[in-house]
């Protein structure tokens, strides 16, 4: 059985000018220690997916539709208190900003012992020994020193470090990981990955890693979903969505990643931009950009359908044009 | 940090000498003692003979001197209106002045950083709308209208509290206290009230803008990520974080609370140091005023350098380089 399982999702603002949907009839699946990758463009809705499934959407944004599903119990309509006790023992979060994830006033093991309390209920000294050796875990050297450091004594990548094992330090068997490397150097990116790579699989744990950099995707994931304009475009075997693309949104953001097996005279591009929530096309929201666009684009929606390996919302498959 | 505190007391000298040279001048300037002393008939020889013996045929600096020497000494002279040393005078009074500003200022902090955490997190609640509303009247309506409005209520209408005085006082060697008698006790309520009125809801204010701005930052969020207690979140992380501006401004305020409560004084007869100034003003008291100006300093001086100490408290960044590295 999936770990998570999101059906059919729907999150919506309610504005004055009337209600607009940023999430739109997203489903996917997760299994215990997998790893999925989310990507798109800024605005696709990967983040608030994301903040819908551990509840932290930020209001007026609200679930409007759909299921989301933990360990086969419904997770999305639980009362605030049910879902905090959720937060942190059973789905953690890491956000992009290391810098500003951590509260600057309280020492690291101040907020990791009270988030292991919170959790665990843990003596003190037993919370402390754990806190210590999750720093050690996530490579903070002289952790038994360190712990009473603050947050502006360490640096980015180090900050970073901290952030994964607070996300972590409860155990929780599905993390969020919300744009983890995107804020960092591109040296302590690759350090991040390989760290997250690690410990997740040392812990069998599962992740939703959520960013627009497709080698990050390429390197760690299992799956990947591609989103485009608060849908699922694709969503297939890593290997498969980047080699062989099913949805011609996909293959564009395949094509403009740089290669260093092939020669390449030019990267890519996708012309034009995402549309805005205001003014998503009938039909396929791709289909204005869309390099093999024809007809039935313009006026049906697709839905997600089998493509070789992967399935794609694009009418290609549909068997015949 | 022992360092810090010389360094800073260093740094209040100059200051002090200043506020110093500005109440002599008022001394030196502002009317003349001498004709005053003297009254209607007098000769030339005798107000050349006060003025040698007052030293002020000397030059400026050198009254100056004696004026800071004399004052280090505890020494200020004689009050032209009541002639006795307003050293003991304004002694005398302090202990009504510092009751009612303490008091008024422990009111003003627990009614007012409660309600601006709860009018902060429950932004559209209807209690919220209510405590806004509230602290708006309290923001804009005058202290003395405030005061003779609680007078009307509770000291005529309802006669539950006394409209002026401070009741029944217990000296504790020389300070003389309300706050261990009921009497006491009931004659602070209104002018306290009154007083901390202005305060709480500026706190109140401050307080909710700054729950506002923190409760959106990325470590509040990480921290509701990490599923801790909405109480950890709300009076733990975020609270916690708000807490500089809200020191700084509370500091300023209870210097103000101690030098400007003159007008609640006034209105309710309260026998302290703002009632002793407003009188000593009606008659160009110039000793009594220029020694309240020095006194104010100090004490301004005093709460900067606490709230200095307090910010190093509240926030570890600052500790660099001072507290030594962890």
């Amino acid at each position: 059985m999936a770990l998570l399982d999101v059906e059919n999702l729907t999150i919506e603002f309610p504005t004055r000018r009337g209600t607009l949907r940023a999430i739109d009839g997203v489903s996917f699946a997760i299994d215990p220690g997998e790893v999925l990758g989310v990507v798109g463009e800024s605005g696709a809705g990967k983040s608030l997916t994301g903040a819908a499934i551990i509840g932290l959407l930020e209001p007026p944004g609200r679930v409007a539709g759909g299921r989301i599903m933990l360990d086969g119990k419904r997770i999305d309509d639980l009362s605030q208190e049910r879902m905090r006790a959720i937060r942190g023992r059973q789905i953690g979060a890491i956000f992009q900003d290391p810098l500003t994830t951590l509260n600057p006033l309280y020492s690291i093991g101040r907020q990791l012992v009270e988030t292991i309390q919170t959790h665990l209920g843990l003596s003190d000294r037993d919370a402390r020994a754990r806190a210590i050796k999750w720093l050690e875990d996530v490579g903070i050297p002289a952790a038994r020193q360190r712990i009473d450091a603050y947050p502006h004594e360490f640096s980015g990548g180090m900050r970073q470090r901290v952030v994964i094992a607070l996300a972590l330090c409860a155990e929780p068997r599905l993390l969020i990981a919300d744009e983890p490397t995107t804020a960092l150097d591109v040296s302590i990116q690759a350090q991040i990955i390989a760290l997250l790579k690690r410990i997740t699989r040392e812990h069998g744990t599962a992740v939703m890693l959520v960013t627009h950099d497709m080698g990050v995707i390429a390197e760690t994931a299992d799956r990947v979903a591609v989103m485009y304009a608060g849908r699922i475009a694709e969503i297939g075997p890593v290997r498969d969505v980047v080699k062989t693309p099913a949805h011609p949104y996909s293959e564009g953001l395949m094509g403009s990643i740089p290669s260093l097996e092939h020669r390449v005279e030019r990267l890519r591009q996708i012309d034009g931009a995402m549309p805005r929530l205001t003014a998503i096309p009938a039909g396929c929201a791709f289909n204005p950009r869309c390099p093999a666009v024809f007809d039935r684009c313009r006026t049906e929606r697709p839905e997600l359908l089998p493509a070789g390996a992967t399935r794609a919302a694009c009418w290609l498959h549909a068997g015949g044009r | 940090m022992f360092a810090f505190i010389i360094a800073r007391l260093f740094q209040a000298v100059p200051v002090l000498l200043a506020v110093a040279a500005i109440s002599f001048a008022m001394f030196a300037y502002v009317g003349d003692p001498v004709s005053q002393m003297l009254g209607q008939d007098y000769t030339e020889a005798q107000r050349i003979a006060l003025v040698k013996a007052l030293g002020l045929d000397q030059p400026f600096w050198v009254q100056y001197g004696r004026f800071v020497w004399a004052a280090l000494h505890g020494e200020f002279g004689l009050s032209f209106r009541l002639a006795k040393p307003v050293g003991g005078l304004i002694l005398e009074r302090m202990p009504a002045t510092m009751e009612l500003a303490l008091v008024a200022a422990v009111l003003a902090l627990s009614v007012g950083v409660p309600m601006g955490v709860y009018t902060g997190i429950k932004r559209n609640g209807l209690l919220s709308r209510v405590f806004m509303v509230l602290s708006l009247i309290g923001v804009s309506l005058p202290t003395f209208l405030i005061g003779i409005l609680l007078i009307l209520v509770f000291a005529v209408l309802l006669g539950w509290l006394p409209s002026f005085g401070r009741g029944t006082l217990v000296q504790i060697g020389g300070w003389s206290t309300g706050l261990l008698t009921l009497s006491g006790l009931k004659a602070l309520i209104l002018p306290a009230v009154t007083l901390g009125m202005f305060q709480m809801t500026l706190i109140m204010r401050l307080v909710r803008a700054e729950m506002l701005e923190v409760l959106r930052s990325d470590y509040i969020k990480f921290a509701r990520a990490r599923g801790l207690s909405q109480r950890a979140i709300h009076f733990g992380h975020a609270l916690r974080n708000t807490l500089v501006p809200v020191i700084t401004v509370v500091g300023l305020q209870l210097g103000g609370l101690l030098a400007f409560s003159i007008v609640t004084e006034t209105v309710f007869q309260w026998p302290g140091m703002g009632l002793l100034l407003i009188q000593s003003i009606a008659v160009a008291d110039i000793p009594v005023m220029s020694t309240y100006l020095l006194l104010i300093s100090v004490l301004f001086v005093t709460i900067n350098l606490v709230v200095d100490l307090l910010y190093y408290a509240v926030d570890p960044r600052l500790r660099i380089g001072r507290g030594g590295r962890h």
